[in-house]
């Protein structure tokens, strides 16, 4: 017996189902009845059950890219927020190698860098790299805060959202997975960006964004709808499976092939060449 | 805990005002949404929930008998405390009031006071031993920057809705009638209205991004009549007489403005 439908709001404590289903995540079981445990979505693959929350604090996961801020520097490393209850370090020597040089002289407190994350440990110390390509300093651009279970809706299947936004606002866009959203292009346009993607947020759990999305970049930018050129060509229905959590696993499983194969690239390159990586990444 | 702004947020803001922006599209002299509820706690004697934006606080006013002050026996004392909620800001902490929870309470105290919001000479009751002691609780919940305007607006709306009972001495005993319930004498509606200096410029309503990166802050408090009855200062950089001049007039019809919002 199931109580609930596909994508309908829970609160926690509801009942979702009886004992042929299995507890996923974001639910408990009781009394042989699967319970939710948060405020989100529903999620059932066969005969899983999970709770996809509406709100989350970035969890540090190994293989990760993410936004950090420099908030301190230490002997021998810079401490960075990441937009998570857990804070992360940079090794200078992971920048530098076995050479000593002043930190300060490379990223001081305020520098906002685009960094991955190398190794959580046992105690959720977060260890983070700039070895990669793209990963570095943001020079300019501004920041947008958005809950990180919305990212793989931001980014859309393939990379569809993303990229439109990108195609249509003519900035620069990159999506790290705590959340934090960096855009940088024309002023105007990053506004037209920033007010897109929080409205993305809001309505992350509806159906039928893309096409809502498409709307609202037109009415900004002063265009009609049937003008933009990019085509999605997939049935809305399609686009509605485009689900959180499933399009959460793919992306996570192509970032850590990337990072594989990009190890020796070289870490603070220009803006310009980071580009390209970014959207291998996203995609 | 000092929350550290990353510079390419206070580059983008810097620039944004320089060309006569803010990050949110509102002009210099514009507030956020406002709304302001009042009744809300069942408990309390008066009560009000107020928004600016997404800052929102929580104010409840509770009333007691109690012994005046030596020197003022025949008026009634207003107290005021702030609370700054951990959960609305990461760089709240819970303990003690801290600087800004203080400086808070004691602008809108002031404003509120000098103001002569509350006719506090009316709450006596007998001369030199019994007058009413009004506690205002102001608890922000969310911070989204301002809570300066924000606290001074709803403390006078849950001032204005405050009810006492109705006193009687009998047998020189003070006799409470809950029958007959008061509302507290007002006879004044000061507000108070936030700049903050950005790059040069004075920009009313500071939303948390640009509190984060201003370089100095003025908040004017106004009586209905335009007389300034409170005026504080914040930030390290200095104002200059005509920036100050030209606030204090836009504070005069701003005030104004948010004065339509109290019931």
């Amino acid at each position: 017996m199931i109580f609930v439908e596909d994508k309908e709001i829970v609160i926690p404590g509801d009942i979702l189902a009886d004992e042929e289903y299995h507890s996923g995540r974001g639910t408990f079981k009781e009394n042989d009845k699967v319970c939710s445990s948060l405020v989100g979505l529903v999620a059932i693959r066969d005969k899983k059950i999970s709770v996809i929350p509406l709100q989350s604090k970035y969890i540090p996961k190994r293989g990760d890219v993410v936004i950090g801020e420099v908030t301190d520097i230490r002997f021998s490393m810079w401490n960075l927020d990441i937009n998570s209850p857990y804070s992360g370090f940079l090794p200078a020597s992971d920048v530098f190698g076995k050479e000593k040089r002043e930190l300060n002289r490379t990223f001081d407190v305020g520098d906002v860098l685009f960094l991955r994350v190398v190794d959580v440990d046992e105690v959720k110390k977060v260890k983070l790299g700039l070895k990669g390509r793209g990963l570095g300093k943001f020079r300019g651009g501004i920041l947008i805060n958005i809950t990180p279970t919305k990212v793989p809706r931001l980014i859309g299947k393939k990379g569809s959202m993303i990229n439109m936004i990108k195609d249509q606002t003519h900035c620069e866009v990159i999506v790290g997975q705590n959340g934090v959203v960096w855009v940088k292009g024309e002023p105007s346009m990053e506004r037209v960006a920033e007010k897109v993607i929080n409205m993305i947020e809001d309505q992350a759990h509806t159906s039928g964004l893309t096409d809502r999305v498409r709307n609202m970049l037109a009415k900004l930018l002063g265009i009609e709808p049937e003008e933009a050129e990019y085509e999605l060509g997939e049935p809305e229905s399609v686009e509605e499976s485009d689900e959180l959590e499933i399009s959460e696993e793919v992306e996570i499983t192509e970032i850590i092939e990337i990072s594989e194969e990009s190890d020796e690239l070289k870490k603070s390159e220009p803006p310009e060449e980071k580009e390209e990586s970014k959207e291998d990444e996203i995609d | 805990m000092v929350h550290i702004v990353p510079e390419i947020i206070k580059e983008s803001v810097t620039n944004l005002v320089k060309n006569g922006e803010r990050t949110d599209g509102r002009a210099f002299d514009e507030y956020r949404e406002i709304s302001l509820e009042t009744g809300i706690i069942e408990k309390a004697e008066g009560s009000a929930r107020v928004k600016i934006g997404k800052t929102q606080i929580v104010i409840g006013t509770k009333p007691q008998i109690g012994t005046p002050f030596g020197d003022t026996p025949n008026v009634g004392v207003l107290m005021t405390n702030t609370e700054l909620l951990p959960m609305a800001a990461p760089n709240f902490e819970s303990g003690p009031p801290d600087e800004n929870s203080v400086e808070l309470s004691r602008v809108t105290d002031r404003c509120i006071r000098e103001g002569k919001v509350v006719d506090l000479e009316k709450l006596c009751i007998v001369e030199g031993e019994k007058v009413w002691m009004v506690f205002l609780d102001l608890h922000v919940i969310d911070y989204d920057g301002n809570l300066m305007d924000a606290a001074v607006l709803g403390s006078v709306a849950a001032l204005m809705n405050t009810k006492i009972p109705t006193t009687k001495i009998e047998n020189d005993e003070i006799v409470l009638d809950y029958e007959n319930m008061m509302p507290l004498p007002i006879n004044e509606k000061a507000l108070m209205c936030t700049f903050a200096k950005i790059d040069g410029e004075l920009i009313i309503d500071p939303s948390l991004e640009e509190e984060e990166i201003m370089g100095a802050r003025l908040s004017i408090g106004m009586t209905e009549d335009g007389n300034i009855c409170a005026m504080q200062k914040g930030g390290a950089q200095p104002l200059d007489r005509e920036k100050i001049l030209k606030v204090v007039s836009i504070a005069k019809m701003k005030t104004a403005e948010l004065r339509t919002h109290l019931p």
